[in-house]
This record gives structure tokens, C-alpha cells and sequence, in this order.
């Protein structure tokens, strides 16, 4: 364990900007969300009839989970993000852990860190630490967010501590599955792998007559606590018991495994390239292919999900106060149906981009990591290079807003047994690209003209994000509002389309590639 | 070929990095067919100036022409006609080797597969690992595979032999060997002197983004001392004090000093002309010249 303390030190100051940064964005989506929550049930009655229609919805079942005390406001209020949220903070757990476990021997940094005095289990040691930590932190600053925007006290912790303790129990299960796995991509796929199927598990157990399912997993036990809803505080022991397991686990695994070696051994590949890996379009789409598949996959199962949802929509948010508060997020018209499927088209369209900027900056992860460099020094000019990763990411944008149109357009149609709705689905998914592809260009500016600001491409698709979802709520300006792309887009299905503006961001969208193309062609290349 | 009979050209190359000169007024002559040695100390400029050459980099000042044609503008065609080897090379970890010396291959234009099939026997590389999975050296061997397998006039290297065994730099040194008598060009950076001796007709040794020496072996042997260790009967009067004689000490009859290759003859004759009893001399070596090189950046 010698020199732990020094590795937790490194790694707080590699995370410096990027742990408190989503610390407080769990913290703040939290709170936020209460607060709103209040003005959406004024009433008792309201609440008691958005609750059971939402029980009665197994498609939300299965998606968020049940509302366990109707008449309380906590409850509803963190309906979405009691398991939801929960898996969120699994995901940053895992990310974190793995990237300072995994990550850290495949580039061999620990191997000159380990050459040093270093115990054998410090790195893990340290990794487990910083995930104690951090899950404690985001676990006190929501419990205070939440107190703070007018919940109980009693929910608040138990709802924070249900975070935390989701949190840490992924993060053991990627120091674990960092043990086993030789790539650090791989390691943290069996991690969310395995928190993908404790969400289904209890997604199984809450919607169905097989409640047991649900306590086979941490997610299940986050919800288990009843947050605002007559708290059990003894299911918050499961997740020390879980953890401690876990980490005595992936320390046993630890012994018995070399530096840089797995206990699953990397199975060999062709020895020869396909037809298919020849040229730099090839090798981008392979190098994205496994990515993309998943996020495709996501979108499909969320398309479905919102098509089950949005046929009970009348049921669920027939209220003046839901009602107006769909149509500030975006739905801005009088079918309700209509104004849900907008609404939550628009949020798959900025999360569709997110895609697109991760591809995008694939190719500042190529150049940093001096895989650019061989390729460049081949027949392949800058040009077809850049253009090869970014086919992936404007292609693959309207591959994912098709999938999800496509998905959702059939759940809705099997839940109405009429599929009249199918094609104005799919054009409020298509409608949602130029935004999208105006936030690939805002990335791709940022690669060529200043490589070492590349994040300017995530923090424009924050900005959108949160002027988009909170901007009205918070009531920002007209002008503030208006930054976002997707403000200009036309309320499909059931809003009149109107060719102008989108033609104008496609010419913005296109304008922000060719600017991009230009400045990577001129400039040097960076690590 | 070029009609110039030249295959890089480099005259007072220039590029800052912010405040430092990375390259100072480089210059760089290879001609087509021959191995050329490209030496200087860690930070000396040779990973900048073969970025400039690729087109990776841009040169701030002074001219690079590579086989005829301008290695920023015409990148692209260039580099259909020749193979680059990285100093570091990094790999995508769910490749396995063998689909990147493909990929690289088929990137350039064309793989000899007969060829291939070769060198992975010779270098004794298993082409079905993971890019994670390899060691610095064979890492190395993937990117010199798909470098020697394709069919190029040029050949540049960037410290190729870095990270391999003693039995693989001799196959590396076969391989090159080969390649001189097929007539390729081929720029070798390299730290390793016995390596450059035995592969290069000419180096280029440079210090601090300048060019301080270049020219064939015997020239640069030229440019070495001997080293003279003597016992004489007489005084050695005046010996210490002729032209090309450095660090000359005597102790009870016996001196030792370093004489340039040049002024060889001088020395001899008044070592004559002072009794030799015994002598004992140490042929020029390039190390020698390169160490006077490399410390004086030291400094």
C-alpha cells in the first residue's frame, strides 16, 4: 500500500476540473428538478393522479421505476432520478475508477510510477479511495441541494445516500473488472455492462409480479430506500456489504495477476486486415463501430420507451400547470401527444449530438495519442483523414435520430394499433440533424483551429444543453435563448415546418466544417 | 527518381515552437540510393526536421524539397513513394498487428505480401496480437515491417532499432543492407554509432537545430584525432606545442596526447626525431567525434 497517499494526490490533481465539475452538475440537475416538481403538482389531487398514472404506465415502470407514497411531493419529484440518476453517478463512478486503474497501466504511466515505492495495491487502493470520496461528496451535496430547494431532510439524505452508495458500489465493480480485462475500453464495458443489467433487473422486478428481481440490484436498493416515501433505512447496509465483497474481490484479483496483465487473456486476432480495413474511412468506422453500435442500441431502446410512454401522455400530465410545462420545453401546441413527442425528439436530438462531438474529437484523441502521425505519413492527406472520422459523426447522428424516430414511431403505433402517426415521428426526428450537425461543426472548428482547446465542442453542447432544458425555467432572455440551434428548429410533429431557418443552419453547420477543414489543413500537428 | 539525383533537400530549415528555435538554419543533403546517418543529441531538432519532411509540421523558414516536390503542399502524392518509421510508435489497441501492417500498407498504396511474410519470419513477430499487447519493441517491429514490405524509394527512419534486442537489430541491419544494394534511399536517425558506421555512407551530425558536421565516413574519420601514447629516450621538446597536437601531458619520458588525423605526419617525424622506445596508437573513432559534439551541447 506504500505510497497510496501520493497516488490519490496525483490523481485529485488530474481530476481537478472534472470531478467537481460533475459533482456539481448531479448536485444541481437535483435540485433543480425539485424545485420544478413543486410547480408541476401545486395540489394534492395532481399528484395523486400523476403518481398512479404513472404506476399504471409499465413502460414508465420499467423506465424509472414506481412512486411509492402518491400524496408525497419528494416522491414524484425524484421519480426520474432515484434509479435514472442513480445509474448516471454508476457511470462517472466506473469512468473514474477505470482511469486511474486500467487506463493507467495500458499507457504504462503506472509502470513508471510502480518502478518507484510503490506498494502492488496502491493504485487500487488509491483508485477505491478517490471513489469513496467522491461518491460521499456527491451523496452530501444532494442531500444539502435537495434540503435546500424545500424537501424533508429525512428523504433528502436517504435519497443522497442512495446515490452514493450506487455510485460506489459500480466503482468497486470497475476495480474489479479492471482486474480482468487487459484494455481499459474493455474493463469499463464489463463495468457498465454489469450496471446495465442490474438496471434492467430491477426494471424487470418493478414493472412485473417478480419484486424479488428488483433487490438483486444496487439500482433496485437506491429505490428500495423510499426516499420522501416513509424512508427504510436498513436497505442502505446492502451497499457496504456490497462493496466491501466487491473490493475484497478485485484485491484477490490483484494478487494474482502480473503489471499490466489480465486474468482474461486478449484472445488473438486476424492476422491479416479485411477487405473492409483499406483505407481511412475503413479504419475510422472501425474504430467507431463499437461505440456507435451502443449508442444505437441505447437510442433504440429509448425510442421505444418514449413511444410506450408518450400513447398514455393524455393520462399521465392532463394538467394546465404539465401542460404548460411541456409546451416551455418545446412542445408548444394543443395535441398533447404531439407536444410530448416534440419535447422529448428535441432532447434526443442534443443527446444525438453528443455522439457526434465524441466522434468528432475522435480525431484529437488520434493526434494526441500519435496514431494520426503513421496514417498522415501515408498517401492519406489531411483532408480524408479529418473527413473519414467526420462521415462517422454527421452519418452517425442521423443514423441514431432514425433509429430512435423508427423505434419510437412503432411502440407508439402497436400501443394505438394505428400507425397514422409514423411518418410525422420519424420527420420530428429527422427535422432535429441541422442542430445537431451545427454542434458537430462547433467541435470540429475547435480541433482545427485550437487543438488544445477541443473541449470548447462539449462545453458548446453543455451550454445548449442546459439553455435548452432550464433555459425558459430559469427565465433567460429571448437573445440567451435563441444561442441554442435547436430553438430554431420547427415543433414536429404538428408545427408547421418552416424551410428558412433550417436552411440556414445547415449553411451555419456548413460553414463551421469548411472553417474547421481549413485550419487543420494549415496547421502543425499537436500532442 | 528525381532527375535531380537528390532525394531530400534541406537549406536553412527554421521552426520555433512559442519562444524556442527548434530548428536554427538546418541543412540536409540526401542523395538518391545512399543510407544517410542523422545524428545529434536527445532534443537536437532530428524528430522536428522529418515532421517537417512529412508534411506534419510546418517549417517557418528556409527550403525542404523531398523527392522533387514540397513536403507541405504536395504531402499526399509524396507520400505514396515513401515509409515512415515513428521513433515512438503507438498502435490502436484493438488492432492486431497484422491488420496494421495491412492497413498501412494498402494507406501507402500496396504491400509486397511475399515480402511480408518475410520480414514477420525474420523479426520474429506473432502479426495476431492486440496493439495493447505488444512490447515497445515489437511495436517497433509492426510499423518497420509495413515500412520494408512496401514497394518505396524512401525509407525514413526515426531511431527504428530503439526499443530491440541485439539479434534483432542485426536483422534490422540485414534489412537495410538490402535495401542499399536495391537501390532505395534511406534517411536513418539514430543514436546508435556502431549501427551508423556500419549502415550509412554519409551522416549528418546536428547540434541545437544547426548542422555541425556532414559528410561521407572517411571524410568525418578525417575530421577525428588519434590518440598517442609514446615512450622516448630524449625530451620531448616542443612536441606539446606543434600544430594539431591536444592534451598533451608527459610523466618521466612517457606522453599521451591526441593529434589530428591531418597533422599526423608532423607529429610522427618529431616523435622520431625524439627516440621512440615504444608506441602505441588508437585509430580515430566517429564515437570520439560525436561525444566532442554531443558535450559541447552540453554545455
Amino acid at each position: 500500500m506504500t505510497g497510496t497517499w501520493q497516488l490519490v494526490r496525483l490523481a485529485l490533481r488530474r481530476d481537478r476540473v472534472m470531478l467537481p465539475a460533475w459533482i456539481a452538475i448531479f448536485a444541481i440537475s437535483a435540485a433543480s428538478s425539485a424545485s420544478t416538481a413543486a410547480g408541476l403538482y401545486p395540489s394534492l389531487p395532481s399528484r395523486i393522479e400523476a403518481a398512479q398514472a404513472s404506476n399504471n404506465t409499465p413502460a414508465l415502470v420499467a423506465l424509472y421505476g414506481l412512486v411509492y407514497d402518491p400524496s408525497s411531493i419528494g416522491a414524484l419529484a425524484v421519480l426520474k432520478l432515484t434509479g435514472l440518476g442513480a445509474a448516471l453517478v454508476g457511470i462517472l463512478a466506473i469512468t473514474v475508477v477505470v482511469r486511474h486503474t486500467r487506463a493507467e497501466e495500458e499507457t504504462g504511466r503506472l509502470e513508471l510510477l510502480g518502478a518507484t515505492v510503490l506498494g502492488r495495491y496502491a493504485g487500487l487502493t488509491a483508485a477505491l479511495l478517490l471513489a469513496v470520496a467522491g461518491n460521499a461528496v456527491i451523496g452530501v451535496s444532494t442531500a444539502l441541494g435537495m434540503t435546500g430547494a424545500g424537501m424533508p431532510v429525512a428523504g433528502s439524505v436517504a435519497f443522497g445516500a442512495g446515490w452514493a452508495g450506487v455510485g460506489l458500489a459500480f466503482g468497486t465493480v470497475a476495480a474489479a473488472t479492471a482486474q480482468l480485462a487487459t484494455g481499459a475500453r474493455a474493463a469499463s464495458g464489463f463495468a457498465m455492462a454489469t450496471l446495465g443489467a442490474a438496471y434492467l433487473l430491477r426494471a424487470a422486478g418493478d414493472a412485473s409480479s417478480a419484486h424479488w428481481l428488483s433487490w438483486l440490484s444496487p439500482v433496485g436498493w437506491a429505490q428500495q430506500l423510499h426516499p420522501y416515501a416513509h424512508e427504510r433505512w436498513w436497505v442502505a447496509a446492502l451497499f457496504p456489504a456490497f462493496v466491501l465483497v466487491t473490493a475484497t474481490a478485485a484485491y484477490a484479483l490483484a494478487g494474482r495477476r502480473d503489471l499490466g496483465a489480465g486474468l482474461l487473456p486478449d484472445r488473438p486476432g486476424p492476422a491479416h486486415a479485411s477487405r473492409a480495413l483499406s483505407g481511412p474511412y475503413g479504419l475510422a468506422w472501425r474504430l467507431q463501430r463499437a461505440s456507435f453500435l451502443g449508442w444505437a442500441a441505447s437510442f433504440a431502446v429509448l425510442g421505444g420507451v418514449l413511444g410506450g410512454v408518450v400513447s398514455s401522455a393524455d393520462r399521465l400530465l392532463d394538467s394546465e400547470q404539465a401542460r404548460e410545462a411541456i409546451n416551455r420545453l418545446g412542445g408548444g401546441q394543443p395535441d398533447l401527444i404531439n407536444a410530448f413527442l416534440a419535447a422529448d425528439l428535441s432532447i434526443a436530438g442534443v443527446v444525438a449530438a453528443a455522439f457526434g462531438v465524441q466522434a468528432t474529437l475522435r480525431l484529437r484523441a488520434e493526434e494526441t495519442g500519435q496514431r494520426a502521425e503513421p496514417v498522415l505519413a501515408t498517401a492519406t492527406g489531411r483532408l480524408r483523414w479529418t473527413a473519414s472520422h467526420l462521415v462517422v459523426a454527421l452519418a452517425g447522428t442521423a443514423a441514431l435520430m432514425m433509429v430512435a424516430g423508427v423505434a419510437a414511431g412503432l411502440s407508439l403505433g402497436a400501443a394505438q394499433h394505428d400507425l397514422s402517426r409514423f411518418g410525422g415521428v420519424l420527420a420530428a426526428a429527422a427535422v432535429q440533424l441541422p442542430a445537431a450537425w451545427v454542434l458537430v461543426g462547433v467541435a470540429l472548428l475547435a480541433f482545427g483551429l485550437v487543438p488544445r482547446a477541443s473541449v470548447a465542442g462539449w462545453v458548446a453542447l453543455v451550454i445548449v444543453m442546459v439553455v435548452g432544458e432550464f433555459g425558459t425555467l430559469l427565465g433567460l432572455s429571448q437573445w440567451v435563448l435563441d444561442i441554442s440551434p435547436y430553438a430554431h428548429l420547427p415543433r414536429l410533429p404538428g408545427g408547421a415546418v418552416s424551410v428558412p431557418p433550417l436552411a440556414l443552419l445547415l449553411a451555419i453547420a456548413a460553414a463551421l466544417l469548411a472553417a474547421g477543414l481549413t485550419a487543420f489543413r494549415r496547421r502543425d500537428l499537436t500532442t | 527518381m528525381t532527375e535531380s539525383g537528390t532525394a531530400i533537400e534541406v537549406a536553412g530549415l527554421v521552426k520555433a515552437f512559442g519562444r524556442t528555435r527548434a530548428l536554427d538554419g538546418l541543412d540536409l543533403s540526401v542523395d538518391v540510393g545512399e543510407v544517410h546517418g542523422f545524428l545529434g543529441p536527445n532534443g537536437a531538432g532530428k524528430s522536428t526536421t522529418i515532421r517537417i519532411l512529412l508534411g506534419l509540421l510546418r517549417s517557418d523558414g528556409g527550403t525542404a524539397r523531398l523527392l522533387g516536390g514540397d513536403p507541405w503542399r504536395d504531402a499526399a502524392q509524396l507520400h505514396r513513394r515513401l515509409a515512415y518509421v515513428p521513433g515512438d510508435v503507438a498502435l490502436w489497441p484493438n488492432l492486431t498487428g497484422g491488420e496494421v501492417i495491412d492497413l498501412l500498407g494498402r494507406l501507402r498504396g500496396g504491400l509486397n505480401a511475399r515480402r511480408r511474410a518475410e520480414l514477420l519470419e525474420r523479426f520474429e513477430l506473432d502479426p495476431t496480437k492486440k496493439g495493447r499487447a505488444y512490447s515497445k519493441g515489437n511495436r517497433q517491429k509492426v510499423a518497420l515491417v509495413a515500412a520494408l514490405a512496401s514497394d518505396v524509394e524512401l525509407l525514413i527512419l526515426d531511431e527504428p532499432t530503439s526499443g530491440l534486442d541485439p539479434l534483432m537489430e542485426e536483422a534490422f541491419r540485414e534489412c537495410i543492407t538490402a535495401e542499399r544494394s536495391s537501390g532505395r534511399t534511406v534517411l536513418l536517425s539514430s543514436h546508435i554509432l556502431s549501427e551508423v558506421e556500419a549502415l550509412c555512407d554519409r551522416v549528418s551530425i546536428i547540434r541545437d537545430g544547426r548542422t555541425v558536421e556532414s559528410g561521407s565516413l572517411p571524410e568525418l574519420r578525417h575530421l577525428t584525432r588519434t590518440s598517442i601514447d609514446a615512450e622516448l629516450s630524449r625530451p620531448a621538446d616542443g612536441i606539446g606545442a606543434l600544430p594539431g597536437v591536444h592534451g598533451f601531458t608527459e610523466e618521466g619520458g612517457r606522453v599521451r596526447f591526441q593529434v589530428d588525423s591531418d597533422r599526423l605526419d608532423a607529429v610522427l617525424a618529431a616523435l622520431a626525431g625524439a627516440g621512440v622506445r615504444s608506441l602505441t596508437s588508437q585509430p580515430p573513432t566517429l564515437e570520439e567525434l560525436f561525444l566532442r559534439h554531443y558535450a559541447r551541447a552540453e554545455q
